[in-house]
């Protein structure tokens, strides 16, 4: 790679400052993400809390995907209405959705922002990622 | 200098890459050409119309008034489903921010280390392994990301779309995760509606030709002829087209990857999607959860980016949104806000530092496009590591 100096350095910085946290496809399509603890982040928290954190999300959305009784009676009825009753109704997926804003703003709260980390929900990242990022400290 | 800042509530969705166009304040989702849609709308309605001005008042009084009542929840089921079909989002998956595209190119030129100007470089393609299948991931130029499995990139309405099936002309709109299954609802709703004016329809005009004679029965009744031409015509394609879904369903397969050939069994490629059973397969696909939009297209968008001198004072950090004269990627405004868009001139330019997520710039980490797009990321962390010990 070319030096592409002080370019280069500040495109550094300011990816050093998030770490992303992939997709793990192993199972399919379903939303899963990668429990490999990221050495970016060693300094910072410890890796049992980390899998802690990614496991009860991978939890999480596997209830929201969860193909079994209720999913499939929920996807009957709403047929038969012709889908008019998502007009009025919030589908199961949205519910374990904020489940998940809520359990994602707990965890900032408690454990990662006084650590100095912040963790972004991933559906404002299209489902792709579960990102950290770091809080700009003088080190 | 006073600049005069009018805060207009910018919604993500005028802020959107790629060629969709919107309606409804962004509720409603469609592609650009709209043309063969309408066709669809007026054939579907014009047909409808004809048979129940036609027959409907001889069968309700000769055989049954339950004909029209079911004829009356067939169209009103097949509309709803053609319209959930072409408003709604088909699973777009939102392109990267410029800091990650740059990022993921980075990574990639790293693992393809220096290559020798003049050679092409190797493709970016990366190996994953689902249910014990390898699978390639492909990288897509202009979304910036290696597209999930299963996704493919339109180039009609230019997005990436997950579970992408295929662009259908006849509803406006992508096939894709979420809309796939009112599509199989449409097209199966529209076989039986077909089906029906069409049998009804020959059903009437023996009735009426024992009474009064063939040729004075189309006389009396001349809609009927032409209901029975065009239900003729769209039988042999929207069945067939429904029978081939339903293959497809079956298998768990996209049209997509049928047209590719993607599992065709050749290398031993076998479908990792699939659960090997047609009743779980069709329940996945048809009754499976409900996938939410990824794109925030009704969410307003933040400036959270420094503004110049001028307007400075006025400025807040609160998400006071500020519009620039001409929306920098080219979607399609309902007349009402390209009519407001233009008269807020007089505004500042910190919102947009790169111009569109299709060029590849070095941002400056500051300017960050307000855009609905995910930070994609690829081994970020052994990168990131790889860099600190260089």
């Amino acid at each position: 790679m070319a030096t592409h100096s002080l370019q280069d350095m500040r495109q550094q910085a300011a990816i050093a400052a998030k770490v992303f946290i992939q997709r793990d496809y192993t199972n399919g399509t379903v939303c899963q993400f990668q429990t490999k603890f990221p050495s970016e982040l060693e300094t910072r928290i410890d890796k049992q809390q980390f899998e802690e954190t990614v496991r009860t999300l991978n939890n999480l959305y596997a209830e929201a995907e969860k193909l079994g009784g209720s999913s499939y009676l929920e996807g009957c009825l709403a047929c038969l209405t012709a889908y008019t009753i998502f007009l009025c109704m919030e589908t199961h997926y949205e519910k374990v959705l904020k489940k998940i804003a809520k359990f994602i703003q707990e965890q900032n709260d408690k454990i990662y922002a006084p650590r100095g980390l912040l963790l972004t929900d991933p559906i404002e990242r299209g489902l792709r990622v579960v990102s950290f990022r770091k809080q700009c400290d003088s080190h | 200098m006073s600049a005069v800042m009018i805060a207009r509530k910018v919604r993500k969705w005028e802020k959107l890459p790629g060629k969709n166009s919107f309606c409804c304040d962004g509720r409603v989702m469609m592609a650009r050409q709209k043309g063969v849609f309408y066709l669809t709308v007026f054939l579907i309605v014009g047909t409808c119309s004809l048979f129940f001005a036609f027959e409907c008042p001889y069968l309700a009084t000769h055989l049954s008034p339950a004909i029209p009542v079911f004829a009356i929840v067939l169209f009103l089921f097949v509309m709803a489903m053609l319209l959930r079909t072409s408003f709604s989002d088909p699973g777009v998956l939102p392109r990267a921010l410029p800091e990650e595209a740059t990022f993921i190119e980075m990574e990639i030129e790293a693992a393809n280390g220096n290559v020798p100007a003049g050679q092409r470089p190797p493709p970016r393609i990366r190996n994953v392994q689902i249910n014990g299948q390898i699978v390639k991931l492909k990288y897509c130029h202009t979304c910036k990301i290696f597209r999930p499995p299963r996704a493919s990139h339109c180039s009609i309405c230019d997005n990436c779309v997950d579970r992408f099936d295929h662009h259908c002309p006849w509803v406006g709109n992508c096939v894709g995760k979420r809309n796939y299954r009112y599509f199989y609802l449409f097209t199966l709703s529209l076989s039986l509606l077909t089906i029906y004016i069409f049998t009804f329809a020959i059903v009437h005009v023996v009735m009426r030709s024992v009474d009064s004679g063939f040729v004075k029965t189309l006389q009396e009744t001349p809609g009927t002829v032409l209901e029975v031409l065009v239900c003729f015509f769209t039988l042999w394609s929207v069945v067939g087209l429904t029978g081939f879904h339903s293959y497809l369903i079956s298998l768990n397969q996209t049209t997509n990857e049928d047209i590719k050939g993607s599992w065709s069994g050749k290398n031993r490629l076998q479908n990792p999607y699939s659960h090997k059973n047609i009743v779980k397969n069709c329940c996945e696909v048809l009754c499976g959860p409900a996938y939410p939009s990824v794109l925030d297209r009704r969410g307003l968008t933040q400036d959270d980016l420094p503004v110049p001198a001028s307007t400075a004072a006025q400025s807040n950090p609160v998400p006071q949104t500020t519009k620039t004269t001409a929306p920098l990627i080219p979607n399609e405004h309902t007349p009402d806000d390209a009519k407001s868009s233009i008269a807020d001139s007089a505004i500042s330019h910190a919102e947009k530092g790169s111009p569109s997520p299709k060029k590849e710039k070095p941002p400056t980490p500051a300017k960050v496009p307000p855009l609905a797009s995910p930070e994609t990321d690829v081994e970020a962390s052994i990168i990131i590591a790889k860099e600190k010990a260089l």
